[in-house]
């Protein structure tokens, strides 16, 4: 795990899910902001991850109004791991939404393969008062792993 | 940054020298405080980007260097594509040609002060900022393939800028050599809407004072006066820069090890500049880097739309506009050979001395204006290229203050309305639509852009000119 120091980590949401901890939160970066999701399992890593993301773009809620449907594949579970956030980084840019809650489910039988959902609604500039843009998700400090007590976590930086 | 993990040249320059993989030194310019300051992944970083293929004299990182992606933020590397070299989306960034313009008014200060807040107001409404805005102009697919082919030339072309600024602008305001046909459709869809926006972050339009003068002869060939009222604008590629940048660092990670290109880390992604990916990234990045220049010179349009409501006699001249994300092709020499190299200046800004072919006939005997962008509520500055930034860093210097702490630590220290109006009491007025968007980029956290260009300055990298102090600063 690269560039990664414990002490900044800031808990924000936590949720309990098929009775393991699932939660998310931000690590320090120089410039920008590194996204962390831990669950019980891969999935809601990447879940957790995702409500990360909309952590640094809103504090307010967000309604799940509408779903968009999000397919990705990659060589390893890490680049699916970007290309998940990336894939969201992109619907949220170009149908000018936010996402509240997410729900994916990936399969690994040789290439890495995410068909995930989506859910929120157009942005609000009063109502969710967004602070920065996502420019992209990064290679950096990116790393997906399984803990001693059995935890997914995934995490990396991104770029705003 | 332990500073005894380097061998000291001078003041203001500290070496590595190669061992294990790298293949040229390691190069800082910063002094002793801005070292120590600095996180110890630069060194890692400026390390790992001197062991990439065909890199020529050195890895350097400019006083302001931070973490970034692959290369420090503040990093420059030149790469020669004879020699095996390759070209990095990591060492350009994800924000394609993000980069600062200066425009000169023509009114005094004194004559914003009395109609700062309504001027405020206006620009605020007339350039969208931040999440969820978006410009006017809406463009459809040929449109978007001629905007990124022609840049700010074809902005101008299309009523939005005058012909007057393209010689003010880097590469006459068209990037030759850009593909729009490397540009995907997913970067073209997210440019779409997205034309004249400033964006957010650190991004910025000010209306600035100058407030001290360093360098006389050159700020009056400038046309910078003490007093004098400028604006500046500080933003990138938007959407479609990302995008790019997003895809490509990702092909690049993905391709790198099947071309036989070993990377310290994924991060440093790379490909080589003579292969397929390597071209394709070329002819997208130099579309990304007309996207920028387009988009500067439509806020610049719609800047000088809102001082004609205010002053009708007031004419906006452009003093510059430079790009500090960017990969070109510069005639360099290196040992008394004049080589074509591929320079990546990521978070650093080209520095041409003076006598450059490159530059227009009014600034060639005096050198490039180079701009600093600093934070909300110290200033920024104007420097020059010198004859040594040539011999330094590939003639590049810093590019910003760099932030002294993460977002997350601003905001616990800062309420964004309580930066406001400290700000106010100095006189700055701020638009901007979110406050913890303000509170994260409050002045302090940012560090001391004055020792960052006095840095500069002692290295030979450039020449203080001017500093200059915000009056109306709007933020995405």
């Amino acid at each position: 795990m690269v560039g990664v120091d414990d002490v900044n980590l800031i808990p924000r949401g936590m949720a309990m899910k098929t009775g393991a901890p699932a939660g998310w939160s931000h690590f320090d970066h120089d410039a920008d902001i590194g996204v962390r999701g831990t669950g019980p399992t891969l999935a809601t890593a990447f879940e957790q991850a995702a409500l990360a993301l909309t952590g640094i773009i809103t504090e307010e809620p967000v309604a799940a109004a509408q779903a968009v449907a999000i397919t990705c594949a990659a060589p390893d579970v890490e680049t699916l791991f970007v290309d998940w956030l990336n894939a969201l980084v992109f619907e949220m840019a170009t149908r000018q939404m936010l996402f509240g809650r997410y729900e994916v489910a990936i399969r690994q039988d040789g290439e890495c393969a995410l068909e995930g959902q989506a859910w929120g609604e157009r942005v609000d500039r009063e109502r969710h008062r967004p602070t920065v843009e996502v420019k992209g998700a990064t290679f950096t400090a990116l790393s997906v792993w399984q803990d001693a007590n059995g935890l997914w976590r995934a995490q990396c930086i991104v770029d705003v | 940054m332990d500073v005894n993990r380097f061998t000291r040249v001078s003041e203001t320059e500290w070496h590595v020298e190669p061992h294990g993989a790298m293949r040229v030194p390691a190069v800082l310019y910063a002094d002793e405080d801005l070292v120590e300051a600095m996180d110890d992944k630069v060194y890692d970083q400026m390390v790992n980007v001197a062991t990439l293929p065909g890199i020529v004299k050195a890895s350097y990182a400019m006083p302001d260097a931070h973490w970034g992606y692959g290369f420090p933020i503040g990093g420059v590397a030149a790469f020669d594509a004879q020699k095996g070299g390759v070209i990095s989306a990591g060492g350009v960034g994800f924000d394609i040609s993000c980069g600062v313009r200066a425009m000169l008014t023509g009114l005094r200060a004194g004559d914003i002060e009395p109609v700062k807040d309504g001027l405020a107001d206006a620009l605020y409404k007339a350039v969208p900022v931040g999440v969820g805005s978006h410009g006017e102009i809406d463009l459809d697919a040929d449109q978007m393939d001629a905007m990124l082919a022609g840049g700010a030339q074809w902005a101008v072309e299309r009523g939005y800028g005058e012909a007057a600024d393209l010689e003010r602008i880097e590469e006459g305001g068209r990037m030759a050599g850009a593909d729009p046909a490397c540009v995907s459709d997913k970067a073209k869809k997210r440019q779409r809407r997205e034309m004249g926006t400033l964006g957010s972050g650190n991004h910025y339009l000010e209306v600035q004072r100058v407030e001290t003068i360093f360098d006389m002869a050159i700020a009056a060939a400038y046309g910078l006066e003490k007093g004098a009222a400028i604006v500046a604008i500080h933003c990138g590629s938007r959407g479609l820069g990302h995008q790019i940048g997003t895809e490509f660092l990702r092909e690049m990670a993905v391709e790198a090890p099947k071309a036989g290109i070993v990377l310290p880390d994924r991060e440093l992604a790379c490909a080589l500049i003579d292969s397929p990916l390597g071209q394709r990234y070329l002819g997208a990045m130099r579309a990304g880097i007309n996207c920028a220049l387009a988009n500067r010179e439509i806020i610049g349009h719609l800047t000088r739309g809102v001082f004609a409501g205010f002053f009708p006699d007031a004419r906006l001249r452009l003093l510059f506009d430079v790009s500090h994300n960017t990969c070109k092709v510069e005639r360099h020499r290196v040992n008394g050979e004049a080589r074509d190299l591929y320079v990546h200046r990521k978070g650093a800004t080209r520095a041409f001395g003076p006598g450059h072919a490159d530059l227009p006939a009014a600034l060639r005997d005096i050198g490039q204006p180079v701009l600093i962008g600093g934070s909300m509520g110290t200033g920024s500055y104007v420097l020059a290229g010198t004859a040594l930034s040539e011999q330094r860093a590939f003639s590049s210097a810093c590019h910003g203050a760099g932030r002294a702490m993460s977002r997350h630590a601003a905001l616990r220290q800062w309420k964004g309305r309580q930066v406001v109006d400290e700000l106010r009491e100095k006189g700055i007025v701020i638009r901007s639509p979110s406050m913890r968007g303000v509170a994260e980029e409050a002045p302090g956290a940012y560090k001391d852009v004055g020792a960052v260009v006095d840095a500069a300055e002692k290295a030979g990298l450039a020449k203080k000119v001017a500093f200059v102090r915000p009056m109306i600063c709007v933020k995405g």
